[in-house]
């Protein structure tokens, strides 16, 4: 538990500061950009190499090769749902979150 | 194709925006470690490129478009859509970006020092993801 507050902290503060960054970029695609930051990545592994080592965090990079690539599937489907369907883009994100999650799981098999 | 840094676009949004991308950024890492220790790193892993920030900004990017064109007196539905796809295509060129920032850290952190990984790995990522954006505007472009 004493640990899961920094934490909670630390990734907020980075996941934020990203948010920020892409939030003042202009065109808009540009600013999407930041919407697949390594936000999270950062702070999680800087906590995982203060904790576990260097080994530890390569383990969870490999893995992190398969989640970007269901993002990778996850962002252009959202793209499509809005640009082609119409649909609003809270609704395009939950549908995409589910197709993220397929992918992440069978791209997480294949790579370990 | 010019990027420009719009300060005032801060005042667009409202504090809860920014207190939900915080709240969610500390809870998906949180679960991350969580995750870690109940199912090692090769789980957790996957997590590290979770969409922590897409679903608020996308749709902060969509209201937003719509309320500026609804102050002109028209309906600002339609262009907030297609500002929320223009997200959406910088976000999946992102993700190929960070495919490569995963990528490096796989490489090089059991070698190399880690301050040196990670930022070096943040770098790579800035630039694959710049010169994507420059390659699909000049292909769209040229289109």
């Amino acid at each position: 538990m004493s640990e899961l507050i920094p934490r909670f902290f630390i990734g907020g503060s980075v996941v934020s500061l990203f948010a920020v960054m892409g939030g003042i970029l202009k065109p808009t695609s540009f600013a999407g950009l930041f919407g697949a930051a390594p936000s999270v990545a950062i702070a999680t592994l800087g906590l995982a190499v203060a904790k576990e080592g260097n080994s530890y965090a390569g383990v969870e990079c490999r893995s992190m090769v398969g989640g970007a690539a269901a993002l990778f599937l996850f962002s252009v489907a959202a793209c499509h749902l809005i640009l082609h369907f119409r649909i609003r883009a809270w609704i395009a994100s939950l549908i995409s979150l589910g197709l993220w999650a397929g992918a992440a799981f069978v791209l997480f098999h294949l790579l370990n | 194709m010019i990027i420009k840094i719009d300060i005032s676009a801060l005042k667009e949004s409202k504090w809860q925006d920014y207190a939900i991308r915080f709240v969610f950024g500390g809870l998906v890492t949180v679960a991350t470690g969580i995750i870690a220790k109940k199912a090692g790193p090769a789980a957790a892993g996957l997590f590290l490129a979770f969409p922590a920030i897409f679903p608020a900004s996308v749709t902060l990017v969509q209201r937003e478009a719509a309320e500026r064109k609804a102050r002109k007196g028209l309906r600002g539905e339609e262009r907030g859509k297609d500002a929320a796809a223009d997200y959406s295509a910088g976000a999946a060129l992102g993700s190929l970006a960070l495919l490569l920032f995963a990528a490096w850290g796989w490489s090089f952190l059991p070698s190399y020092p880690a301050p040196l990984v990670l930022v070096s790995a943040l770098v790579v990522w800035m630039i694959a993801s710049g010169a994507l954006w420059f390659g699909w505007k000049r292909f769209r472009w040229r289109r």
